[in-house]
Parts: C-alpha cells; structure tokens; sequence
C-alpha cells in the first residue's frame, strides 16, 4: 500500500491522531543539520540581496523519509562548470521535473542553460519523500530546495574567499561564477567546484535565501521545461520506449472482475501464433483488500508487443467471477440515493441541525451524484524489468518509485538494496501510477523468465477495465432556512464507496482522508452543520483520481449554493460570498471538526481554512470573467469556490447553448491562491488543463459496472473531452502571495470547481439543473 | 514482401504484413516518437505521416504501407524545426508530452494540404487527437502559430 497511508488508516480506525501533534515537529530542519558544525560568516554579504531563510512545519517532513535538503545529494558540479541537478519527483506533465531544480539554480546563482537534470531512481532514504501526488511537490519541497540551493551558493562563496584569501563580504555569486567585488576577480563554478563541495554544509540557521526581488528564475516563468525539445521531436524517454537487449514481450489477461479467479486456461492456439513464447499463469489475491497486489491472471510471452497482444487474442479462458460479480452500477447508484436520505455516521457535528431543521421556515434538499471515473492517462501502464545475480532492474512511468520497490524486494524476497527502481517520463498518472500493480506483474514475468529482460505492456483496454476508480458517489445536501432566507442549518450525507476499501477490511464507511476533502471542512458560516456517511462497500478497486473526493463535494456543495440563489431570486456569487461569511480563520475544534480532522498531512496552523483567501478567489475571478454582465439567450456563467491541497481555486465558466442543444464552454476564468509560488507559466498550464479534465469529469466519463466488470473498454466509449467541444480560452489569475502563506498544491485544486461552475452556468443559460455526473454534452431541447 | 520508405531510408518486412505498422516502427525499428495510446486509432497518439498523410500506424497494417513513404516524428525535419514544432516550443503546448509527437504530426499534415486553415479547420482536424492534460488550447493556437511559417 502506499506506505504513507499506514499512519493514516492507523489514525482513523485506532487512535484519532490530532491537528496539534503534527506542529510539533518544528527543529527538524535543524536536527537533520546538526552535523555541521560549520558556521559561515554571513552577516557580511550583502543584506540587500538576501534573507535568513524562515523555516515553518510542513506536511513533508511528516511523510515516510521526510524531506532532504542536502546540496551534496542534490548538485553536482564538474571542473568545466557543467552543473547536475538531481529531480526526485515523478513528472507526468505538471513541470516538476523542471520547476524544483529551477529553485536550486536560482538560489546557488547557477546559470539555468548550464544545468542538466538527472531523474532520481527511487531511494528515499537518500532523496527524502518520492511520492509525487496530493499536489504536494511544491508544498514540501520549496523550502528544502532553496535551502538546498542557497547552501550551495554559500559554499562556492565560500570556496571563492578562501582562495582569494579575502574576507567572505566581499565576494559574491553571480550567474555561474563568483565574484571578487573589491578586485573584480572572478572564479567560475568550475574553478571552484571540488573545493566547495569538500566545504560542510552550512547549518540551517545560516543560511540565507534570496529577497523576492533577486528572484532570477522564481516568478518568472521564462524557463521551458527541460524536456520541451525533446517531447516535440520524439526523443524523450517514456516507460515504453525503454529497450533492453534481448527484451521479450509480455500482456496480461486478467480477471474481468476484480478477485476474480481462473477457472481453466487453454492456451494451445495461442502457443500457435507465430513469435509466442511462453504462457504462464498467476493466482490473484485469495481476498480482499487487494492493495496494490497483482491481480492475477494469464501472461503471455513472446518476441514483439504484436505477438503478444496475437496470442492474448487467441487464449480461452473461463473465469469464476467471484463475490464482486453483484456489482451493478444501476442498482448500487439507487442504493447510495436511499441511503443518503437515512441518517449516518456523523463525522462533524456543530450546533443543533435537528433543532436548526425543526424550526425552519422553509428548506432545501439537493441530490448530487458521480459516476466513477478511470484516470486513463494517455500512456497505458507499462513497466520493463529484468533479474540479473539476484539484483532486480525495474523502468517505469510511476509517481511513487520507494513504495514500488519495497513491495517488489518483498514480493521477490530479496533486500530491498538489490531493487533497483528508474523513473521514466509519465505519460500522464492523475493517480493511477500512483499504484504499482503492473510492476509487480513484470518482475514476477521476468521471474518466470529466469530474469530476463522483459517489457509488460497494458493496452488501453486493460487500463480502462483494471483501473483504481474514481469513486462512485451521492452527496445529499440539506439546508434549512429561517424566515429571512437565512441558512441556519446544514446536513450534508456523503455515500461513496472508499479508498480505505482497497487497503483494509471494508467498513462500508469513508476515512479521514476523504472526509477532509470538501466535507467537512466545508467553510460556510452557518451555525449549525451535520457531515454524515452513510455505508456503501466497495466491489471493485477504488483508488485516486486527480483531486479525488474533492470533485464530488465541490459538485455538491457549489451547485447547492447556487440552486439556493435561485430560489431566493439571489446573485450566485453574492449568495455565495454571503454564505463564506466573515473573513476568518476556521476553528475546527469550535466547528464540530472530528478530531482526526485531515488537512492535506499539513499542520493546521501554518495551512488553516482562510476565509478571507476563498473570498479573495472568487471576487479575483468573477471580476477578470465580467461576472454580471449581460449574456445573449442561451448563455449564462457560472461561478464556484473550492479550497483544496491547501490552494483555494475559483472559476467562473460561461456556457454557450447551440440550437441543437449542445453545450459549449467559450471561456472558464480560474483564479488561484497557491501561497508562495515558482512557475507562473507552468500553474496556467495547470488551470488550462484542470478545466478540460474538469469538462471531461462534468460531461463525458463515467465507468459503469454490470455483473462486476467494467462495460467500458476504450476512449470511444470512456470518453474525455476532445479538441471537438472542451473550454476554449481559460484565463487564469494568480493571487499575489501574502508572506505567510505557504507554497500549496497545483496540480489538483484546479480541477473540483469546473463542474459545479458549468452546472451552474447551464442552468443560468438553459433554466435546466444537472445534478448527475457526467451530464453529457447535450441537452434536451 | 511490402518494400517501403521509412524517413527517406528504404525498408522491406517480411513479418506477417497484418501487424501494424504502430509496432513494425516501435519494437523493430527502435523509432519510439510514434506512441501506443489505444490501439484502436481512436486517440492519435500513434499518428505518422503515410505519403503524407496523416495515418494512425496502430490500426494501419504494415503491407498498407507497400510502395509508401512512411515519415515519423523522427523524421519530419532532420533538426527538429519544423514550424509545427518550433511553434510547439514556442507557446510550451506540452504539459506530459506523451500525445504530443501524434498531435504535431497531425498538425503538420494539416498545414502541408491548408496552408491557412480556419479555426474550424484547426478543430475538426485536430479532434481526433487527444491530449488527456489539456493541452488543446496550446495545440489550436500553436498550430495557427506555424500555419504562418509552412
């Protein structure tokens, strides 16, 4: 399992962890620095140009490894200058490969064009945390990483002053050299390089990072991604297109329901197809939780993908289905409306919401449901691997290279030191690579194959039909009114099967991870509010999809505001700013919050629920989209707020209706809060991205089940939102950053607001209200 | 035996002519800019260029391509600056870059036969493509970019 998940699923079901526990882990810096005992001199360079670096608790520092920040593991620089940075994030295309390197040659004064990349196999013993999802690359790592490049810099400084014999204040880094500024003699990082990295590494509290406006890379936006040339000339390396001498080829038949077994394999015609070279069989897993294990199955071996996917073709396997055969989408989703109506377990309870309703004078009931979704990332899974003198060799696309190579030193039984896990380019993940199933199926090939080289290869039929889904969902909103129209009470019941379901013995119920995506941190100022979970178990695999169950809740509770506008003949976006109420930082004790309350892994103080941060985004976005102006018939905006991975995201979509009723979206507008942030360029690729995937999930894909197995098998019937009907122009605002907002996620928030902003807009421009994802993109005329 | 050209060098298979060409180019020749995204040419990722025009090689079988020229991203321009290309570069279309090699390929072909498509063109010839992080905003506007430049 994804092994910082242990602690949390621990928390949930044994000893609630709380908010307080995880600040206190401040001096971690320091501690993991101690070792140095060199004290740098630094009060004498220039004050202008440099700030002690400010250290705060973050969520990373908490995760399986922490973090590191060492410039010895991190740069490496040759006698010519020639500087290496290592990346130890997966990059599946949201800049990150490019964009924490970037922070190190700005902070050492490195010259970008002089920096080489090298990716980072998995070994977070030596690179701190490698699991690249929850948006959290820039969150836990931008502190590590000045601090990483600007001890650097200190120590060519350093290095520079020492063999000029002069005194440390008058030298400087500048652009890939040093500079004497009293001589004006210059050293280049070449010159330098052995004798600053035989230097210790300065402490914590000497190092000293650059002002805002010496920034030369951050901000700025006007570094490429690394990898841009090569991407557009068909040289960048993707798990697939690793190729090992005397490689064979391998696909998988496998289970159509999940703990499925086999029941009998003739394999006689496809041992016939020329190029097959061997079939070999694997028991899945005897029962639930599944976790991340094989689920067992058919392989076939040959001398080309082609062969292979031939001999597939021609096995004839019968299947006992197993228990999860009763999974019919239809009747699971009647099941999850029934239960949302019952009371459930109450996960946040403030005031008196059965007083609150008792005396209402009016009250509102909305039903919003989500279809569950495959990630299908354009590259299907696809891992090489090969056994030699017992040390295994693993390439592939995956977002979490550590996790990926425990389980295989246990599932092989070899020490963990003799795994050898490379990370290739992803070719998309939105969580699905987050898992390691289809690792594990090569190295257990490659096994059979007494470990030879071989390449495992999912076609988009097996990544469609084998997934870890999306959850499915109903998110039941109950409000109830006072004589003034205003909200004096809040139920809302969420049914959903859970995650926790693919780790452990399923409870029926959600945990604390997914209850603090945008349920009951639900920030409306309203004095009385009920969070519960209703019971729903789950039959298939479920796992992380981009922003996971924020996509839901923000559906539910964003198109519940702007329904309630509506009936009270309001503004959505004055009903909504209403509703945020005060500008506050949210108490969640004094809010009913569960004690095991999840906040991203973050320590509440230093990323707490800011109000005024919410309400900042939505006026930031609705005054670049012109909210309010008039629209021609048959077009309307919508608006809606949503603070996710510790980033607050408003969008406002216009929606244009064609005659024949099909929906079109001319323009989203997105503002983002991020805190502290690097890449400008790279989080508007993000926000344009978020609104398509956002489009796809509110429009187009839905995974359905029937007798347990997925109906869908490919992108003509699990659809995605094409070049022939997406959002045409995102533009997208950046919040200013307010010092004490830390760097947050990126890589996700902007996706939960598009749907309730496009529902809301549909119903602005065609008077019809969509509560089921996904709607489709036409309406009835 | 289907003989055909492939990035203006001469080739002959003599494989079984129903595999497509997706793998003839990938697991034989070692040309890995052509990527597998659906096998069933319904994301055009695996998109080359089949005497020019633009063909998915994942459902094109290889004796389709029998007195061909065959040209993959490889091959499009022996610098990698073709104007689709250096317009891709330009405006940083690509956020993962897996669909990006069959995106450029279809652009190219595209500007090869209208050198000034309409926007509308833009967008029913590019549909077919898709680009699961989003990038289609990028890839309309880079591909008016370097309709001015073929």
């Amino acid at each position: 399992m994804l092994h910082y998940l242990e602690k949390d699923l621990k928390s949930s079901t044994v000893a609630p962890r709380t908010v307080i526990e995880n600040v206190s882990r401040r001096g971690f810096l320091g501690g993991a620095l101690t070792a140095s005992g060199f004290v740098l001199a630094i009060s004498t360079v220039p004050a202008s140009a440099r700030e002690a670096l400010k250290t705060y608790p973050h969520g990373g520092q908490g995760m399986p490894h922490g973090v590191v920040h060492d410039p010895k593991i991190f740069i490496a620089i040759t006698d010519k200058g020639d500087v290496t940075i290592v990346t130890h994030r997966s990059e599946m295309g949201t800049g990150i490969r490019t964009s924490l390197p970037l922070v190190v040659a700005d902070e050492m004064e490195a010259d970008w064009k002089r920096v080489k990349l090298e990716q980072a196999p998995g070994d977070e013993p030596k690179y701190g945390n490698q699991d690249t999802d929850g948006s959290r690359s820039m969150r836990h790592f931008i502190q590590p990483m000045r601090q990483c490049g600007a001890a650097m810099r200190q120590m060519l400084e350093q290095a520079a002053a020492a063999q000029w014999k002069c005194d440390l204040a008058d030298v400087k880094a500048e652009l890939h050299e040093v500079v004497n500024t009293k001589t004006g003699k210059k050293l280049g990082y070449g010159e330098l390089a052995k004798a600053a990295m035989a230097l210790p590494v300065p402490a914590v509290e000497t190092i000293k990072v650059k002002k805002e406006s010496e920034f030369r890379y951050m901000r700025k936006g006007e570094a490429k991604i690394y990898d841009l040339h090569d991407i557009t000339t068909g040289k960048a390396i993707y798990g697939a297109d690793i190729r090992l001498p005397g490689m064979k080829y391998a696909v998988m038949a496998r289970p159509p329901v999940v703990g499925g077994k086999i029941k009998s394999v003739k394999s006689d015609a496809t041992k016939k197809v020329p190029g097959v070279e061997a079939v070999f069989e694997f028991a899945g897993p005897d029962a639930p939780p599944y976790k991340f294990a094989t689920v067992g199955g058919v392989a076939v071996v040959a001398n080309s993908t082609y062969a292979a996917l031939k001999g597939r073709e021609a096995l004839e396997v019968e299947w006992d289905h197993g228990a999860n055969a009763v999974y019919d989408t239809d009747t699971y989703t009647k099941a999850m409306y029934e239960t949302a109506k019952k009371p459930g377990k109450v996960i946040r309870n403030q005031g008196d919401v059965d007083k609150a309703f008792a005396e209402a004078k009016d009250t509102f009931v909305g039903e919003y449901h989500q279809a569950h979704m495959a990630q299908a990332p354009m590259e299907p899974l696809v891992a090489v691997a090969r056994i030699v003198d017992g040390k295994v060799e693993v390439w592939a696309p995956v977002q979490s290279p550590y996790g990926a190579r425990k389980d295989i030193a246990e599932a092989l039984k070899v020490p963990i030191e003799n795994v050898t896990v490379h990370v290739t380019l992803l070719g998309g993940g939105f969580g699905r690579k987050s898992k390691w199933d289809w690792m594990l199926e090569a190295v257990r090939i490659s096994e059979k194959l007494n470990g030879a080289p071989v390449k495992l290869q999912w076609s988009r039929e097996d990544d469609i039909q084998h997934s870890f889904y999306h959850t499915t969902s109903v998110e039941r909103i109950e409000m109830a009114l006072d004589d003034k129209g205003k909200v004096t009470g809040w139920r809302h019941c969420t049914v959903a099967p859970s995650i926790v379901s693919t780790f452990a013995p399923d409870s029926g119920h959600q945990f604390n991870i997914e209850y603090g995506m945008g349920f009951v941190d639900m920030p409306f100022e309203i004095p009385n509010i009920r969070c519960e979970n209703g019971e729903a178990k789950a039959h298939a695999r479920i796992g992380w999809f981009r922003s996971v169950s924020n996509l839901p809740r923000a559906f539910a509770v964003q198109s519940a505001v702007a329904e309630l506008a509506h009936k009270l003949g309001r503004d959505p976006k004055d009903m909504l700013l209403e509703l945020l109420g005060s500008d506050r930082i949210i108490d969640p004790k004094a809010s009913g919050f569960p004690e095991d309350f999840w906040n991203y892994g973050e320590p509440y103080p230093e990323f707490p629920i800011n109000v005024a941060r919410l309400k900042g985004v939505v006026n930031l976005a609705a005054d670049k989209a012109g909210w309010g102006k008039k629209l021609p018939k048959g077009e309307g905006m919508g608006i809606a707020v949503h603070r996710a991975f510790a980033s607050y995201v408003a969008s406002v979509v216009h929606v244009k209706i064609d005659a024949d009723g099909t929906i079109r979206v001319p323009e989203v507008t997105s503002a983002i809060d991020c805190g502290f942030y690097v890449n400008p360029e790279r989080i508007r690729s993000q926000m344009e991205g978020a609104a398509v995937m956002g489009m796809s999930a509110a429009a187009y894909s839905a995974i359905t089940f029937k007798g347990g197995a997925v109906e869908q098998s490919n992108y003509a019937d699990f659809q995605v939102a094409t070049m022939a009907n997406f959002p045409k122009k995102v533009n997208v605002v950046i919040a200013d950053p307010k010092p004490e907002n830390h760097a947050g996620g990126v890589g996700e928030p902007g996706v939960p607001p598009f749907a309730p902003a496009f529902a809301n807009a549909i119903f602005v421009a065609s008077g019809q209200r969509l509560r089921s994802m996904p709607t489709g993109d036409k309406l009835k005329v | 035996m289907p003989t055909f050209t492939v990035n203006g060098e001469s080739r002959q298979f003599d494989g079984d002519g129903d595999m497509p060409l997706l793998w003839y180019l990938r697991d034989e020749l070692g040309l890995t800019g052509s990527k597998f995204g659906c096998g069933a040419g319904v994301c055009g990722a695996c998109t080359a260029h089949l005497d020019g025009e633009a063909i998915r090689t994942c459902v094109t079988p290889v004796s389709a391509a029998e007195g061909k020229k065959v040209v993959t991203i490889e091959g499009l321009d022996a610098n990698g600056d073709h104007p689709v290309q250096k317009a891709w570069r330009e405006l940083s279309v690509p956020q993962c870059g897996f669909c990006q090699c069959g995106q450029i390929m279809q652009a190219a072909a595209l500007l090869t036969r209208n050198q000034a498509p309409s926007d509308d063109e833009i967008t029913a010839e590019m549909s077919g493509n898709i680009c699961r992080c989003g990038c289609y905003e990028r890839i309309h506007s880079a591909v008016r970019l370097a309709a001015g430049g073929v």
